[in-house]
């Protein structure tokens, strides 16, 4: 299949995914699993990889900043604005396209290899918009906030590694977080968030939706969506700082 | 009623089905057979709107379902229960749950209501005591019939069973075909079952379509079919050294060129 007959199909499901609900209530208890699942169920690794990635952050900073002239100060500052702007929205979705996208794409699978999603299309049901939608808003309510917290965990843990590791003290940690704050950044997060955000779940979503086969095929429509979504993120990445960090 | 005119249905080059013309008996149970291969499911799959045909029409009370509306088709398909293969319960939700979701999704009635209905469905198809269970908790037979109950839980007016058998011993085979008959009858409703089980064909077999390489080669009852002169069925049917015998049986008291000391009568379906 052509990388344009994949895109088509793949712009048709999202097409497919709008319609009038068969029973809100329905809809609305589906949305609230899928974000506990999404969200609910990424916390834990969340914290760990945010926690870690701003205290390995602030040591390596301070480990290049050799320079006497430099305040140390800084190191909060450059932890600060690289937690913030790309370790807590790229590098936490980029784990998240690993955990919510194989998860999506082996749930949605599994559905079809098994017939279910057939079962609930002759039920009279849109399985796009009832099986796919609410895993697409759940990752759009639950990333961005996590994305959030990562970053506040991020520098949480760069403030802890660089206190306990006696490079600079609490104050200095704070006046640095402090000095030269750009809202602009913390908006560029969220932008990025959100884009990654739905890439994470419709790809995936895609991938599932679309298996044939068995088993195994449903392992690599897995794999398959996970690197897809990682080219993905990357790319938006890329476009996303072109177009807004001017 | 169902009818189905001339539909063509292939696969890149390959012609699945080629200009099948049927119309299902309503309030019986219609039975389409074949070998592997022979275009059953396709054939099913198309009925139900999971495939669309090349050309041809499928016809539910004269109403051409594919050229129908999004919304038109859903309430055709809120009168359509289907039992799969492989059941196709939901994993993550219990047994009682499974067969409350149509109710969920398309009703209004209160909890009370919805149980009462769900229980009421689970005597139907003699199941007890399972409704907290999941489907992995499950035997085949008991899987098959939580899916018959969860397919006829909304009183539907057309019921599909694709290949009811499948995997299941021949005593539960048989439960579930006369389960399938039963259910037929009392709730009025036209079933359309995929099958290639010879013992389902002479137990329910109504209407049978007998399919050939995409097409439909024999119709009948299954009074008619031990009695036919069509080869390719007869190859199909007498597959078995079983029924090769009373297929020796019913040549040698039709020609009448030896006695047969064997009752016939056992081998022909009741009444």
């Amino acid at each position: 299949m052509t990388l344009f007959t994949e895109f088509g199909r793949y712009l048709l499901m999202i097409k497919g995914m709008f319609s009038k609900p068969e029973n809100w209530k329905m809809y609305w208890k589906e949305l609230m699993h899928q974000c506990n699942e999404i969200g609910i169920g990424s916390l834990g690794i969340v914290v760990i990889i945010s926690f870690f990635m701003g205290a390995v952050s602030a040591l390596q900073t301070a480990y290049q900043l050799v320079s006497p002239v430099i305040p140390m100060s800084t190191v909060a500052q450059i932890v600060r604005d690289t937690v913030i702007l790309e370790f807590a929205p790229t590098l936490v979705c980029i784990v998240l396209a690993g955990v919510v996208g194989s998860k999506i794409a082996s749930e949605l699978g599994n559905m079809r290899v098994s017939e279910q999603i057939d079962a609930l299309e002759i039920m009279g049901i849109n399985t796009k918009a009832y099986l796919v939608l609410p895993k697409i808003l759940a990752s759009l309510i639950m990333i961005p906030l996590l994305v959030v917290i990562s970053a506040a965990l991020g520098i949480l843990g760069g403030q802890l590694a660089a206190t306990s590791a006696g490079i600079l003290s609490a104050n200095q940690y704070e006046t640095g977080l402090l000095s030269n704050f750009q809202q602009y950044n913390v908006f560029f997060a969220l932008v990025k968030a959100y884009t990654f955000s739905f890439l994470i779940s419709s790809i995936p979503a895609y991938y599932g939706y679309h298996v044939q086969g068995g088993a195994l095929e449903i392992g690599r429509s897995s794999t398959k969506s996970v690197v897809v979504s990682c080219v993905s993120i990357l790319f938006a990445d890329y476009v996303l700082a072109a177009l807004l960090l001017q | 009623m169902i009818e189905v005119k001339n539909i063509r249905k292939g696969f890149g080059e390959k012609t699945v089905l080629n200009g099948v013309t049927v119309t299902m008996q309503p309030g019986k149970c219609n039975l389409i057979i074949g070998a592997s291969g022979s275009g059953k499911t396709v054939f099913m799959k198309c009925m139900v709107g999971l495939l669309v045909p090349d050309q041809g029409e499928i016809c539910y009370d004269d109403k051409d379902f594919n050229k129908l509306g999004a919304e038109e088709k859903k309430e055709i398909r809120q009168q359509i229960g289907m039992l799969f293969q492989g059941s196709a319960l939901f994993d993550s939700l219990t047994v009682e749950q499974n067969i409350m979701f149509p109710l969920n999704m398309f009703t209004q009635d209160t909890y009370a209501q919805k149980l009462k209905r769900v229980n009421g469905v689970l005597e139907r198809v003699n199941l007890k005591d399972v409704n907290k269970k999941y489907p992995a908790e499950l035997s085949g037979g008991m899987k098959k019939r939580v899916g018959i109950a969860r397919a006829i839980v909304l009183n539907p007016k057309y019921l599909f069973v694709d290949e009811p058998n499948s995997g299941l011993d021949p005593q539960t085979s048989l439960v579930i075909d006369k389960l399938v008959k039963e259910i037929t009858t009392e709730y009025n409703i036209t079933t359309v079952v995929n099958t290639h089980d010879m013992n389902s064909v002479m137990e329910i077999g109504d209407h049978i379509i007998f399919m050939y390489q995409g097409k439909k080669e024999w119709e009948g009852s299954n009074k008619e079919i031990i009695f036919n002169k069509n080869e390719r069925l007869n190859e199909f049917i007498f597959a078995s050294e079983f029924l090769k015998d009373a297929k020796d049986m019913r040549m040698l008291e039709q020609t009448g060129k030896i006695s047969n000391d064997r009752d016939m009568d056992k081998l022909l379906p009741p009444g």
